[in-house]
């Protein structure tokens, strides 16, 4: 199999051949990184490094555009009190945020991620998943968070979803996809392992967990298993796919054994920004709160930390 | 699958600060003597031999040599506890002190971990989490066994042994101690248990919980020394029952001295487990299987998966998921909690790995090693594979007893089965695949005394454990355990 006739191809791949996983041998895989015991300077590098990947979020049906200025001054200011942070790498917010948000972060580094595709459960037609995702695009997300149709997934109608998703790459234009697979709502470890290789081979430019409205959101075991996607298909096309855990990560500790994990699953190029996110709303202002207590030895009550 | 494009980068970047844990609350004496009718007592000669810190080698202790007469002093001692308070003691009431030394094992838990791994080299992740803990709970197993004997043998009444000597390895120094005690004790025996010459700082400790457990004198005996003090100890005329876990070559010598006595033996030897790994399995939990078949404990057990063999139409993937995973492996410090590789347990042994390593490579295999660092002092050997070997090859037929595994690839089931059965050992084996039917058609054909099915090296004191042909004599653990330790009457 040539490399560069993998890499242009956006045939769905035969799912049948995507490997087996074993769910009691990741929970073992999961329980060995948490053992993991991560001190001193290295801690501090890793609490700096989550802040600058964090996608700050605000995804509620009572958002207005007060709300979402006061979400991007936070991205910008995680907390001047301690000099030297860096800020988060997205806000996300949805579609009709978005040039709130676009004007908020003028003249800053952080991007604008947005949800789009009838976000959350993208029960609707794909004409109006692409005009949604335009829309974003338009007001100015370099971001597209999408949903996958995941009855149609459950129902093995998996061209419909790879084709969906090509559909969505194409509207994205030059904005990063992150093709959100919703793990909460597929059931099995297997079927997230086929839904994030259908979903690379689609053009994802990152593979994310869930939208955060269906609980399990985001767990150690599911992002092992993509995360394991992620290399196979980077063994396979020499094409690096990003990550993003989104939801029920609010604690610094939880977020470090994730680096732990992604650092020993794809090494050091992963460990960047543009390639590893979380998304949350609560995680930051735990990891500033260690980071604190790393500088003066002190926890600091939390309502010393803004919060947005 | 690999090119210069593709490959995963493991090295610099984010790592690990240490995180050693701490040895404050650990009390080491500078000299044990031996502990015999509930008394620290010199040894009869004066000698006493050093034990070190396999990753420093720095001295921990010094620790008395028992010869002949001491052990024969001790074997006394326990046959005055059988003939007297231990013998005479209700079954129930026999329990309650087996009880009693698991709740202080557990209560003293941090302090047997660290002397663990100090004194065996093994990193402080497993001696916290698989030794100890396990070591605790085969006591309370045995201890709930105590006085339910009628039951493990229905119809037939159970009566202890009477003494029984005890030769332990040191791969495994507390766990073998609580192996081989448990089940004695429960069935009303006592015992005179000899801890190998490197690691034997935990059975001091644990004659320290006996103590406190308050114990009739004499019930448990520990006599340290090298190999003389074993075969003393087994020869003894006094000892009823033989239990030795170690090498097949001493496991030969041990059965001929016993030829013509009426003394009852297990005897857990040596393996080469074969680890098989069917294109349909989970891959990478498999590959996770192999790093904890193999490299659990530096690789030094005796059912460790030492032989792995890979259908060929997923061998490139497994060994090159393998390669990078094993790059992620940390050799080190066994007393840093994220150390996954500790020392070589002596240097007597990393010379033995280090003289297969030749070995292997002469005969023409290809040799792989992670490229971690390791620490000048102490005795380190990096996780090795090697590929290119058949089963004619020394590295595949004798056992390493070190982070080295043979790798061969194979095309049919029958194939499989057939290689992984040509050895003369058969103590272990794993299989992994997702399909349920082919587990049991395997298990069935494989002549090993466990057979792990997508897991590896996983141990509980209610199943059975031994082998088949060279890897041993009889079964420890579980209800199979009771019965080595038992005369069967009406």
């Amino acid at each position: 199999m040539s490399l560069t006739a993998v890499k242009t191809s956006t045939a769905l791949p035969d799912l049948s051949r995507v490997s087996a996983v074993d769910e009691v041998g990741v929970n073992e895989r999961v329980a060995r990184f948490q053992s993991r015991s991560i001190k001193k300077a290295s801690k501090v590098e890793a609490l700096k490094l989550i802040l600058s990947m964090i996608d700050l979020t605000t995804l509620e049906g009572q958002d207005t555009p007060g709300k979402v200025r006061q979400l991007c001054q936070k991205a910008i200011h995680l907390h001047d009190a301690m000099p030297g942070l860096p800020h988060v790498a997205a806000v996300c917010v949805y579609p009709n945020m978005v040039s709130v948000a676009n004007e908020a972060l003028e003249g800053h580094d952080i991007n604008i991620a947005s949800v789009a595709t009838a976000f959350p459960s993208g029960m609707s037609s794909l004409q109006v998943k692409l005009d949604d995702t335009r829309m974003a695009v338009e007001a100015g997300a370099n971001e597209i968070d999408m949903v996958i149709s995941r009855g149609a997934f459950l129902a093995g109608k998996y061209s419909y979803v790879f084709d969906e998703i090509v559909a969505v790459k194409e509207a994205c234009g030059d904005a990063h996809l992150k093709v959100i697979l919703e793990t909460g709502e597929l059931g099995t470890l297997d079927r997230v392992r086929r839904a994030s290789v259908l979903a690379m081979h689609a053009g994802a430019d990152f593979i994310k967990t869930s939208t955060g409205k269906i609980q399990p959101a985001a767990t150690m075991q599911v992002t092992l298993v993509m995360l394991q996607a992620i290399r196979d298909y980077y063994y396979e096309t020499g094409r690096m796919v990003g990550m993003k855990p989104a939801g029920g990560i609010s604690t610094a500790k939880l977020a470090v054994h994730y680096l732990v994990m992604l650092r020993e699953t794809l090494g050091n190029a992963w460990m960047t920004p543009e390639w590893f996110r979380f998304g949350a709303s609560s995680l930051a202002n735990d990891v500033l709160m260690q980071l604190m207590k790393q500088s003066t030895g002190v926890y600091q009550s939390a309502d010393y930390f803004s919060k947005d | 699958m690999a090119t210069p494009e593709n490959k995963l980068a493991f090295e610099g970047g984010w790592s690990y600060d240490p995180a050693p844990e701490s040895t404050d609350h650990i009390r080491v004496k500078k000299r044990y003597g031996l502990f015999i009718g509930g008394d620290f007592v010199a040894p009869e000669k004066g000698r006493y031999f050093d034990t070190i810190n396999p990753a420093s080698e720095e001295k921990l202790a010094r620790v008395a040599a028992a010869d002949a007469a001491d052990v024969d002093k001790a074997v006394k001692a326990a046959r005055k506890a059988y003939s007297g308070a231990w013998g005479r003691m209700k079954a129930k009431e026999r329990g309650k002190y087996i009880y009693r030394i698991a709740r202080i094992m557990q209560e003293r838990a941090r302090e047997f971990a660290a002397i663990e791994s100090l004194d065996g080299g093994k990193p402080i992740r497993e001696s916290r989490d698989v030794d100890v803990p396990l070591a605790a709970a085969h006591f309370f197993y045995y201890a709930g066994w105590a006085d339910k004997l009628e039951y493990a043998f229905p119809g037939r009444r159970a009566r202890p042994l009477g003494v029984a000597g005890q030769v332990i390895p040191w791969n495994f120094p507390l766990l073998m101690a609580a192996w081989k005690l448990a089940p004695a004790l429960a069935c009303g025996n006592t015992a005179v248990l000899k801890p190998a010459e490197t690691t034997p700082l935990t059975a001091m400790k644990l004659a320290e919980v006996i103590a406190d457990a308050d114990l009739p004198p004499g019930v448990v005996n520990i006599v340290t020394g090298a190999g003389e003090t074993g075969a003393a100890v087994v020869t003894h005329p006094g000892v009823d029952k033989v239990a030795f876990t170690g090498s097949t070559n001493v496991g030969r010598i041990i059965q001929k001295a016993l030829a013509g006595t009426n003394k009852k033996y297990t005897l857990e030897l040596g393996g080469k487990a074969a680890n098989i790994i069917f294109a349909d399995a989970a891959i990478d939990q498999a590959v996770e299987g192999i790093v904890n078949g193999i490299f659990f404990n530096q690789g030094h057990v005796c059912c460790a998966g030492s032989r792995l063999f890979v259908q060929e139409s997923v061998a490139d993937q497994v060994i090159q998921k393998l390669k990078d995973r094993m790059e992620t492996l940390i050799v080190g410090d066994p007393m840093d909690k994220n150390t996954d590789i500790g020392a070589i347990n002596s240097s007597m042994q990393l010379e033995k790995i280090q003289s297969y390593l030749e070995i292997g490579q002469q005969e023409g295999g290809t040799m792989y090693q992670s490229s971690c660092p390791v620490p000048e002092q102490g005795y380190w050997c990096r996780p090795t594979i090697f590929t290119g070997v058949s089963q004619s090859n020394r590295v595949v037929q004798e056992e390493i007893f070190g982070p080295v595994l043979a790798i061969q690839t194979f095309r049919t089931f029958s194939e499989a089965v057939s290689k992984a059965n040509n050895t003369p050992y058969g103590l272990s084996g794993g299989v992994w695949t997702d399909k349920g039917a082919k587990i049991f058609k395997i298990t069935q054909s494989m002549r090993a005394g466990v057979v792990w099915a997508n897991t590896f090296n996983k141990f509980d004191p209610t199943s059975p454990f031994g082998g088949y042909k060279e890897s041993g004599v009889g079964r420890e653990g579980g209800l199979h355990g009771l019965g080595a330790y038992v005369r069967l009457g009406t």
